[in-house]
């Protein structure tokens, strides 16, 4: 007895089973992703032939030192973060839209990214006044780890503000966000004027956003942390679908919620903050993913997360390279490049489905 | 059974409920009802261990303070008034979520079988956010059976704990629904339902908790407490209860109320 007074509307992409269609995906992204690393590699200021380089490798010969240095000391390292850093960004995003139930929420918009700028650039300034003891035990991962409490108390603060009664107020979130933002952009300004020389151009790199400065050091101290969150963010899927009817049936349908929101905050400021740490402020990735994949593929997290880490890789990869190519031999900050190729999709995405995304 | 002892819930410095007990028994349907502001979704909040309260509550003999919420999903599932739904979640994707735990466990056909059995079926990869919004309860509904399909599991009942099911059907649907839960009521599981419509809660209810100002006014069959001097007590109105002659359920109609406007001590 069902009531057809809704005739037609827009059915959904793929009618039958999307999350089937989501998990084939995963394969199609794989082989972009590594289409674009052999890309990444072979494209840069410097002429190296991949091609050569390959054939070298082959027939066991050494490669020349500009072939070593460029590809084993920048090229690679460079690749091996844009690819953390881009799977960093895009899963913290879903997972906080998931958390907060809202596509908008994305940890570079609301503060949590300011949050994990602060704690770096805290340690940047202030690290060298720590206990002796903690900056031998920390090493190189102390300014990752600073932005991963910078950002892991930001996003504590950002969910206890906006959220009562298990119920997210999208406005309160912009508005703690802004504030948030804020308050950790003057902290850092306070930091800055006490920052020497030294100090201050450590500051001037990270804070471009880019991956200019990548090497193997860096990547040894974010990929951890990253790898961590990125790992814990596979066993949240069916838990961050279940947040989306709402704190109080998502725990009727058997979640932890109380667990999975810990968890989540954990992964977001562990990935954010060590994205943050080794690349500064990067925008878009973390919105703009999600969003295509949703359109794409449909919201299953399970689907989502694996397809958003593979989809954000590849695209800061493809980011990279056109800001290390256009106006070569110079460079253009990445987050220039991410905020140009972003913000026209978001608009678009947002002017194609509103109903949709405007939930 | 559902055993609910001296349930006390205070929000905000009020006390909203105030020593309630309430016993449930498996095979029927027990209601729920009281006027606006009573304590009735309170106190089902209460028994599905979603607000901080005072005094116990056992579901098959097991403490719901204490269960895990994995524990508590495989014997009951639970409706919500409104439920609202972030991202754009297709009606059966909405009806799988129900699967994951329970006594269904991952069968994906009970989805499509609950989606059926709401009359939802030819609306299953449709959004949910299109559908109208008795049509999304319905759906809620389907996906709420989907996580407890068996009404017994293990030699032990289920529960379908309702939060006014029926509020925002038209008639035929608001039927529908309340047979749906007296087939599941009457294979074993346990139904508790929050109801605003007296009518259809004395045609289809056993048991009738009627609830004013946070305490138990009276419970019993329908007969028992559709009285005039319970209901008028209750809702604050003068109220006359009629009995159809045949099969001796009470009906009411709003007519004598209307007619005489407030009169709040006039049962007692």
């Amino acid at each position: 007895m069902a009531v057809m007074d809704f005739a037609g509307g827009s059915a959904p992409a793929a009618p039958r089973d999307r999350l089937h269609g989501a998990r084939r995906m995963h394969l199609v992204l794989g082989l972009v992703l590594a289409a674009a690393s052999l890309a990444s590699l072979g494209v840069g200021a410097t002429d190296v032939s991949l091609w050569d380089v390959a054939g070298k490798l082959l027939r066991a010969e050494p490669l020349s030192q500009l072939e070593r240095v460029v590809l084993v000391d920048i090229r690679l390292p460079r690749l091996a973060m844009g690819i953390a850093v881009g799977g960093a960004l895009a899963v913290s995003g879903a997972v906080m839209q998931g958390l907060f139930r809202n596509p908008l929420a994305d940890p570079g918009l609301v503060g949590v990214g300011a949050g994990a700028g602060l704690g770096a650039i805290t340690m940047i300034v202030l690290g060298a006044m720590l206990p002796a003891a903690i900056i031998d035990s920390v090493g190189n991962h102390l300014v990752p780890l600073g932005a991963f409490f910078g950002g892991w108390g930001s996003t504590l603060v950002l969910y206890r503000v906006s959220t009562r009664h298990g119920r997210t107020s999208v406005a309160t979130m912009l508005l703690a966000g802004i504030a948030l933002g804020a308050l950790a952009g003057a902290v850092s300004g306070i930091l800055v004027y006490m920052a020497d020389d030294q100090q201050l151009r450590d500051l001037t790199f990270w804070g471009l956003g880019s991956l200019a400065g990548a090497s193997w050091a860096k990547v040894a101290a974010a990929l951890p942390l990253i790898a961590a969150a990125l790992a814990a963010s596979l066993f949240m899927g069916r838990g961050l679908n279940g947040l989306a009817l709402g704190e109080a049936t998502a725990a009727h349908i058997g979640i932890p919620v109380q667990r999975l929101k810990s968890a989540a905050i954990l992964a977001v400021a562990g990935a954010t903050g060590a994205a943050v740490a080794v690349s500064g402020g990067i925008g878009f990735i973390g919105i703009v993913v999600p969003h295509l994949l949703r359109l794409g593929t449909g919201p299953d997290h399970r689907a989502l997360l694996p397809n958003a880490a593979l989809l954000g890789a590849t695209l800061l990869i493809l980011a990279d390279i056109v800001s290390r190519t256009i106006i070569a031999p110079a460079e253009l900050p990445i987050g220039i490049v991410t905020a140009v190729m972003g913000a026209p999709v978001f608009l678009w995405i947002l002017l194609r489905r509103r109903g949709l995304v405007d939930l | 059974m559902l055993e609910a002892r001296n349930i006390t819930v205070s929000l905000g410095g009020r006390r909203v409920l105030d020593g309630i007990d309430l016993v449930a028994r498996p095979g029927r349907i027990t209601a729920i009802v009281g006027p606006n502001g009573s304590g009735k979704t309170t106190l089902l909040r209460a028994l599905t261990a979603d607000v901080p309260h005072s005094g116990t509550v056992s579901l098959n003999g097991r403490d719901t303070a204490t269960a895990r919420p994995w524990e508590l999903a495989a014997i009951r599932a639970v409706l919500p008034q409104a439920s609202a739904l972030a991202f754009p979640f297709t009606v059966i994707e909405v009806v799988r979520m129900g699967l994951r735990s329970g006594t269904s466990g991952g069968r994906e056909d009970i989805a499509a079988a609950a989606l059926a059995r709401v009359g939802l079926a030819e609306h299953a990869h449709r959004f949910f956010q299109e559908l109208s919004g008795g049509e999304q309860q319905r759906a809620q509904l389907a996906r709420v059976l989907a996580q407890v399909w068996h009404p017994r599991a293990h030699g032990a009942p289920c529960w379908l704990f309702l939060d006014e099911p029926v509020s925002s059907l038209d008639i035929g649907h608001q039927i529908e629904v309340m047979s749906i839960a007296r087939d599941y009521a009457a294979a074993g599981g346990g139904v508790v339902a929050v109801m605003h419509d007296l009518n259809l809660t004395a045609l289809f209810a056993e048991k009738i908790a009627v609830l004013s100002e946070g305490r138990m006014l009276a419970f019993g069959s329908p007969s028992e407490v559709m009285t005039d001097a319970v209901l008028s007590h209750a809702y604050g109105c003068r109220l006359r209860v009629n009995t159809r002659p045949d099969k001796g359920v009470p009906f009411l109609l709003p007519h004598a109320a209307a007619g005489a406007g407030s009169i709040p001590e006039a049962a007692e």
